[in-house]
């Protein structure tokens, strides 16, 4: 059966999308703008990685000593390896067994 | 362009595998506030970001609060406004259409694959498609699982399913680091968005982390500038 999609569903997420693309494509474009030598040029190529750390570190810090190994051992696999599936199998693991036991 | 295409999307495979599976908790959600699988597959493909669909359904009552999620929505995604200013140099001699084209599919996942690529080699945008298409198709299918599977899992947390997002970002944040000019700017990065985290609702603390990151990064020591610096500025 075809389910039918609201009017209200049909305006909250195409705001949404919006929203999200004109943030999206906004970005690029302010960019052409931006300086691309010197300490502006440093600035943005730090920020990739401090983004991601960012993103990571509430999260980390959450999983208390744990969520540190956890973090340590998806590092040590990843630098060793290079295999990012590999790396994240890991972290998991350690966080399932430190809930499965409730260490 | 085909092979960059299928090179991104090799890439992805284990972003697009946490994807799937915290796109599979999505679904689950969803299914307890009622989307049906057309709610889901549309907000997939015109939002297509994995945090503002978690606080999309989780702002899903039946009368929906319309403005309030698109300006949640808005918050939320402002890191887009870096990751797409980020990917200037990917961009390079292409045309506005062709961005327009671009952008659309690019998500936390394959831009920083993306990005990861880029410090070892030149990619070009096609290789960002590739893993946006690849990503796309599994979040998508992770989040109808969760949705149509009527809660298979009814606590994904004790499978670590949430910490799929932190492990797999955690070893993409390992294939960024710069080495030792990145000490400072990640402290920084990182005790601004515990703090940003600990007393600002939503997902401030990613913005502020991050912007904070780069500015300290831009006020550290300039070493002699080399060629390679003047040719960009003599280019423009």
């Amino acid at each position: 059966m075809f389910p039918a999609i609201e009017n209200q569903v049909i305006l909250a997420v195409g705001l949404a999308a919006i929203a999200t693309y004109s943030l999206r494509l906004g970005g690029l474009l302010l960019a052409t703008r931006f300086p691309r030598a010197g300490r502006f040029r440093k600035g943005m190529d730090a920020l990739p990685g401090a983004l991601l750390f960012s993103l990571v570190i509430p999260a980390i810090v959450t999983e208390g000593l744990w969520g540190v190994l956890a973090t340590v051992l998806t590092a040590v696999v990843v630098l060793r390896s290079r295999n990012t599936l590999a790396a994240m199998l890991v972290g998991m693991l350690v966080i399932y067994f430190a809930r499965q036991f409730e260490l | 362009m085909k092979s960059e295409l299928i090179a991104g999307a090799k890439a992805n495979l284990p972003v697009a595998a946490s994807a799937m599976a915290y796109g599979s908790v999505l679904g689950v959600l969803a299914a307890q506030k009622d989307l049906s699988w057309l709610d889901m597959v549309y907000m997939n493909s015109a939002v297509f970001a994995g945090a503002a669909q978690f606080v999309m359904v989780d702002m899903w009552t039946e009368q929906l609060p319309v403005i309030e999620i698109a300006l949640a929505v808005l918050v939320i995604n402002l890191r887009y406004l870096l990751i797409g200013a980020s990917l200037d140099q990917l961009f390079v001699g292409r045309s506005l259409l062709h961005k327009m084209y671009m952008m659309h599919l690019v998500a936390d996942e394959n831009w920083a694959v993306t990005i990861n690529e880029q410090r070892k080699r030149k990619v070009s945008s096609w290789f960002l498609l590739g893993g946006g298409i690849f990503l796309y198709l599994s979040w998508s299918s992770g989040t109808l699982i969760g949705l149509l599977g009527g809660g298979f899992i009814t606590r994904p947390e004790d499978y670590a399913l949430d910490f799929a997002f932190t492990a797999v970002f955690t070893a993409l944040a390992v294939g960024l680091w710069q080495g030792k000019k990145d000490i400072l700017p990640w402290i920084v990065a990182g005790g601004l968005a515990l703090l940003a985290h600990q007393y600002l609702p939503g997902k401030w603390y990613i913005v502020i982390g991050g912007l904070g990151g780069a500015i300290t990064a831009m006020l550290g020591p300039v070493e002699t500038p080399d060629t390679r610096e003047n040719d960009h500025v003599s280019s423009h």
